[in-house]
């Protein structure tokens, strides 16, 4: 999910080393994987960092939205469910965490990083979960449009965050399947209060959810870089295109409307068109002043800091375990 | 009326559920992510558990009510836990140390039950048994870090087992409904357990530097319907939706 680190510009880099780098580009070029130990641009390093460890937060500050609903779920099933995706989505944060620690950076770096704001995780996040159909729009349209973005990243030319991203692929498959299960069940099987709420909630995440493949493509500021390095393979308004187009048939059939009175099939392109976005609301959104940014990062705060005293127990056992066999080793030698 | 089987079936059940619904309420707020996934994991089993006892109490009561109308449809009133699982989660000390004494009676409860007459209750043992392995080791490893961690870590878990302790005398009490089952080979009597209960957990809390406290009196009610204030808000939160949408299917 969440390649929204890549529309971001670089820092100064220092100074390049072509002949390294022709040699890398050329090794890319061959579709060869490149491995932790490899020589590599600091530039390529710089953005993978950003755009793994943005890609974990957003694995674990996406559990809050959802997890909302863990406790009020509405029968065992979806609770038992629910419960076993946000689970995947924090085990998702985990291998992503590792896949960037084979980089050079350390998970508690980057969570530090995230808690006081430096790096971010996706927007989407921002937005709140009022019923129980949010949850079922975001496995149907977060989760679908996330694996848009990340199916191409299993062919990322980073060998670590390509293999963990085909793992995350499967699952998130499985969650995006899932959603939409729970949209037909309010949608087809519902009452009319249930349908109610399912478009309701189809209302509210539309928009965002299409701003989740980041600014049209003559505005964004990265893509050309990350493309020819083979961490992007396809443009944010190529992968926002294929996701309406797979998304609009199946809201149909769920006998939904979507917020967009401008969408209509072209049929001289054979894709679906639809209105502008309005990227007033993802600058605000993006840059603090979404309905949760407060919220969401206040929960991780709060989380961090009310484990710091069972993560110093960790430790301190750990160390007192050692020297206990340390001396017991002693003993022995003796 | 109640008959005994589903009376007693119900009450695994709703052990399973509260205490299961108690850890998924951790989720995104654990100490380290991994916790998330443990405790995620845990709660997973237990609400598994719970379906599969509901499943088999609605057969037994034959009335008709699927795991969903015995999960979401009772009252405060009508649930049988005992009062340890309903225990607000407190800090990650409190958490553990629940898991710990619960697991620590019923892990080796499920193994008996499992060689017990009843098939599907028997079933369900030999499933959970394995799941329990499990919770106990999780929370006797985390009882031995945090005891044996810092002075903080100590202190907060001394706490938690002086404020829990009070609550494990139910896990071996029976009443009538229970020895009439125990008789007939369908029921484990709990009070064959508690020896080996009491030597696990005091290997842990040994290790742990930890003191079991004594005796005390034990509170206790959960199983005959009286719970503690704090059951009421878990099925406010639980049965929200079928409450506010009656006969809606989702």
């Amino acid at each position: 999910m969440y390649t929204q680190a890549l529309n971001v510009k670089d820092t100064a880099l220092p100074a390049a080393d072509p002949q390294r780098e022709a040699r890398f580009q050329a090794r890319i070029d061959a579709e060869e994987k490149i491995e932790p130990n490899d020589w590599m641009p600091d530039g390529y390093r710089q953005t993978l960092v950003r755009q793994i460890a943005q890609h974990a937060h957003s694995e674990i500050v996406g559990m809050h939205p959802e997890g909302n609903w863990i406790t009020r779920a509405p029968s065992l099933k979806r609770k038992v469910a629910l419960l076993a995706k946000v689970q995947d989505e924090g085990g998702h944060g985990l291998y992503l965490y590792s896949a960037a620690e084979t980089l050079g950076v350390s998970r508690e770096e980057l969570v530090e990083q995230l808690l006081d704001g430096r790096q971010k995780y996706s927007s989407i996040f921002n937005y709140p979960t009022m019923t129980w159909a949010d949850v079922g729009v975001i496995g149907w349209l977060v989760d679908g449009a996330a694996i848009m973005n990340q199916i191409p990243l299993c062919r990322c030319s980073f060998g670590p965050y390509a293999r963990a991203m085909i793992r995350i692929c499967k699952e998130e498959s499985f969650h995006q399947r899932q959603g939409y299960e729970i949209m037909v069940a309010l949608c087809r099987d519902g009452t009319p209060a249930q349908k109610a709420m399912a478009q309701d909630a189809l209302n509210r995440w539309w928009w965002p959810v299409l701003m989740m493949f980041g600014p049209s493509d003559q505005d964004s500021q990265h893509t050309d870089k990350s493309m020819r390095w083979k961490i992007k393979r396809f443009t944010n308004d190529e992968l926002r295109r294929k996701f309406v187009d797979a998304t609009v048939p199946q809201g149909r059939y769920l006998g939904l409307t979507f917020p967009d009175p401008d969408l209509k099939f072209d049929e001289t392109t054979g894709h679906w068109a639809f209105g502008a976005i309005d990227w007033s609301e993802f600058r605000r959104v993006v840059s603090g002043d979404g309905p949760c940014n407060r919220q969401r990062l206040r929960q991780r705060k709060r989380a961090h800091e009310r484990g710091a005293w069972v993560r110093a127990a960790v430790l301190a056992h750990a160390a007192k375990r050692r020297a206990r066999e340390q001396a017991a080793a002693g003993v022995a030698a003796e | 009326m109640e008959t005994p089987l589903f009376t007693y079936t119900l009450r695994l059940a709703d052990n399973a559920l509260i205490l299961g619904h108690r850890l998924s309420e951790w989720v995104g707020h654990a100490p380290v992510p991994e916790e998330d996934l443990a405790l995620a994991n845990m709660g997973l089993d237990l609400i598994g558990q719970a379906r599969a006892l509901y499943t088999y109490a609605g057969e037994v009561e034959g009335r008709g009510r699927d795991e969903d109308a015995l999960a979401y449809l009772r009252e405060v009133g009508g649930y049988r836990n005992v009062l340890l699982v309903e225990q607000p989660n407190g800090d990650f000390a409190h958490t553990i140390v629940r898991q710990l004494l619960f697991a620590a009676f019923a892990h080796p409860f499920f193994e008996a039950l499992a060689r017990a007459q009843d098939a599907t209750l028997a079933a369900v043992a030999a499933k959970a048994v394995k799941e329990l392995a499990y919770h106990l080791r999780h929370s006797a490893e985390w009882t031995i870090r945090l005891g044996d961690g810092t002075p903080e870590s100590h202190r907060r878990t001394q706490t938690a087992l002086d404020d829990l302790w009070a609550f494990t005398g139910e896990l071996f009490e029976t009443d009538q409904v229970e020895r009439a089952l125990i008789d007939r080979g369908i029921a484990v009597d709990p009070a064959a357990l508690r020896t080996r209960f009491e030597r696990r957990l005091d290997e842990v809390l040994a290790e742990a530097t930890l003191a079991r406290p004594a005796g005390g009196f034990t509170q206790s009610g959960g199983r005959a319907g009286r719970h503690s204030e704090h059951l009421g808000y878990i099925l406010s939160e639980l049965q929200y939706l079928q409450r506010a949408y009656p006969g809606a299917k989702w």
